[in-house]
């Protein structure tokens, strides 16, 4: 399929080398996106986390361990493997900024999308979802809750996109052109380290734009050419080395 | 007490017996009802599925039986179209089969799906591009051709056939059977084909991902290939299967031997294609993505034994005994040969299914594993179960075998 070339391209870039792990990240999404907890939370291959915090090690022993923690939205890749593979349209990529879209009444819950996302993005509705009594009240009231049986996954918190266009329409400014800071995902605004920056990186006027070209910066699974919108940096190599898939004779 | 009913000139066991081996499926046929029931009220979160396994054992199934049941679009397709007269005897044993691999299919698709009450979205906002869309579309049509080919024969029951009407309208579907004929191969290739694409464009899942030609991977031919190298002894077999039950001769053998070299013909075809992809992916796509073919493998039930398995004790050995005259003659050796083609193919499925989403591509990513539960196993003993009920009462009541009568007088 053609890729889509935007003027705006929402793009995230995560600092590994700030983030803590903490996973307050993965929980203000849930409570964002209205995700509900799960009655036997114990099974994580179950469980709705949009937002995924890894663990990744140098793969050496104490004392020269290191860790490192690598938090996963949705990549909203420029070239999904998700969007082509969709037998009813549910999901797509064709809205200014890229944001990889997917709409819920329209899903038929087949997963395909699932087994074509190599980053584990995508999660299905495998329960009903059961607010806890009086949490009904804490619900985000901007965010559709979904039922069982369709596939879900980050958005960017889109919703927020939408109150910022709104914002700037109501000034007076072009939705289209949003200035940096106004929208700005869940995940970015509860991390305590500020390890997550957020932004147009088309727009020079928007940090991003120069942090994805640090020299430290990267994005997984390059190779493959899915051409994602979330960047990482770090400034180990060996946290870089795990970005993407190399044979053994080009390891440094 | 039945007696009216059954085929002219056949004999067929008493009643109670018939009924007491229906009874004895049907343990299994409601066992798998009853999970469909809970499936259906709970949703698939009482599977063994979860978000790494979107597709599991329902998946590998489906694509098995479906592969096992191309007999019935390429016998009909060398009976009809071809010619091949020698066929008439086994044809319609092939499209019985072929039209309870396809419902069978499509009733684990119902369940399968998480919204089934959406299921037609899938016709009414197709997306072109997904290889899905395209396997929807040809497997409900090819679904009703079956069905078409298949009623009448349910009309050539002989109190039923006493009905003019019924006669003739039996008569000029059999008249245009040649036209049903081609429509089926036609979807059916396209279906078999895009079910393997489904897998091939997957360009995120290296273990399945394959260039190809136009808009279809390689995937999309193997599959077609590997199909149509199984179904005719998968045909075969189930009729060998019906003899040893009944006691009976139903098909001579020569015609079975004669579907065995078309399926050794088709598989040798097919092993020389996949050896060929086997060794570019392994030795060109793979190193371009920085992965080893060593890392498509893992532990012992993703190990590589299961691709030896596949290519070589399931794969290379049935295609040289199905086409070698004087193991093929040998009805012992024919069917041992028909028996792991079968099931090379289904860990050819299995695989794509299961071993595509189960290695980590991302580089700290962990291997997981995958265990159907009793969800998964029993519904799927329903489909098999249904198909045995079905095809019990077909071998009773319907003239399915022509030669049976010739091939039993004494
Ligand atoms: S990360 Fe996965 S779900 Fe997100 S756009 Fe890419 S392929 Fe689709």
């Amino acid at each position: 399929m053609q890729q889509i070339e935007f003027d705006t391209k929402w793009t995230m870039v995560v600092d590994i080398d700030k983030c803590s792990g903490c996973g307050s990240c993965m929980v203000s999404c849930q409570a964002e996106n209205n995700i509900a907890p799960m009655e036997d939370g114990s099974n994580k291959l179950k469980t709705l986390t949009w937002m995924l915090v890894y663990e990744l090690n140098n793969g050496k022993e104490f004392p020269e361990r290191e860790s490192a923690y690598l938090p996963r939205p949705c990549m909203q890749c420029g070239n999904p493997a998700c969007v082509p593979v969709c037998p009813v349209v549910a999901t797509t990529k064709d809205e200014e900024g890229g944001i990889v879209s997917q709409i819920y009444p329209r899903c038929i819950g087949c997963r395909y999308c699932m087994a074509a996302c190599p980053y584990h993005a995508r999660y299905f509705g495998w329960f009903d979802p059961i607010w806890p009594e009086g949490m009904e009240k804490a619900l985000s009231p901007k965010t559709s809750t979904r039922p069982r049986g369709v596939v879900e996954k980050c958005n960017f918190c889109h919703t927020r996109l939408m109150d910022a266009r709104a914002r700037a329409r109501a000034e007076g400014m072009d939705p289209n052109k949003l200035p940096d800071g106004w929208y700005k995902p869940a995940c970015l605004e509860s991390c305590p380290t500020g390890a997550i920056s957020f932004g147009d990186s088309k727009n020079p006027e928007h940090k991003v734009h120069d942090l994805i070209k640090d020299k430290n910066a990267f994005r997984i699974l390059e190779s493959i050419g899915m051409d994602p919108q979330v960047y990482y940096i770090s400034r180990r190599d060996w946290v870089r080395e795990q970005s993407d898939n190399h044979l053994p004779k080009d390891k440094h | 007490m039945d007696r009216n009913l059954f085929p002219e000139g056949v004999t067929r066991c008493g009643l109670p017996k018939f009924s007491l081996w229906m009874a004895f499926v049907s343990i299994f046929f409601l066992w798998g009802a009853y999970a469909a029931v809970v499936i259906f009220v709970n949703g698939i979160g009482v599977t063994g599925l979860d978000n790494y396994f979107g597709f599991g054992l329902w998946i590998t199934f489906d694509l098995a039986v479906i592969a096992l049941g191309a007999g019935a679009f390429f016998t009909g397709f060398l009976k009809y179209i071809l010619k091949i007269d020698q066929l008439k005897n086994i044809v319609n044993l092939a499209v019985i089969i072929g039209f309870l691999c396809y419902s069978g299919a499509m009733l684990i698709l119902t369940m399968d799906i998480g919204q089934p009450i959406r299921a037609w979205f899938g016709y009414w906002h197709p997306n072109v591009h997904s290889m899905l869309t395209e396997v929807i579309f040809c497997i409900t049509v090819y679904c009703v051709v079956l069905l078409i080919e298949f009623i009448p024969l349910i009309l050539e029951q002989k109190q039923l056939n006493k009905i003019p009407f019924v006669r003739h309208f039996a008569h000029h579907l059999h008249v245009n059977m040649a036209l049903f004929a081609g429509i089926g191969t036609f979807l059916s290739t396209f279906h078999q084909g895009s079910l393997g694409g489904m897998y091939g464009v997957m360009f995120g899942r290296p273990y399945a991902f394959r260039d190809g030609f136009f808009i279809w991977p390689w995937t999309f031919f193997l599959f077609v290939l590997s199909a149509v190298g199984t179904g005719p002894i998968f045909t075969v077999l189930v009729c060998t299967f019906i003899e040893k039950m009944t006691g009976k001769k139903l098909v001579e053998y020569k015609v079975k031997a004669l579907m065995g070299k078309i399926a050794g013909s088709m598989l040798c075809l097919y092993m020389f294609l996949k050896i060929i992809d086997t060794w570019a992916w392994a030795t060109g796509y793979l190193p371009s993505v920085g992965l080893t073919f060593d890392e498509m493998f893992y532990g012992n039930i993703y190990g590589k034994w299961l691709m030896w398995v596949e290519l070589g004790l399931c794969g290379i050995v049935p295609a040289i005994m199905m086409i070698t005259p004087s193991i093929r003659k040998n009805p012992a050796l024919l069917y041992t040969a028909g028996i792991l083609a079968c099931i090379g193919v289904s860990v050819n499925r299995y695989v794509f299914t299961v071993q595509t989403i189960a290695i980590p591509v991302m580089p700290f990513d962990t291997w997981e594993f995958y265990a159907p539960n009793w969800a998964e196993w029993t519904t799927c003993g329903m489909i098999v179960a249904y198909g045995v009920l079905v095809l019990s009462l077909c071998y009773r009541y319907l003239p399915v075998f022509p030669s049976e009568i010739k091939l039993n007088s004494k």
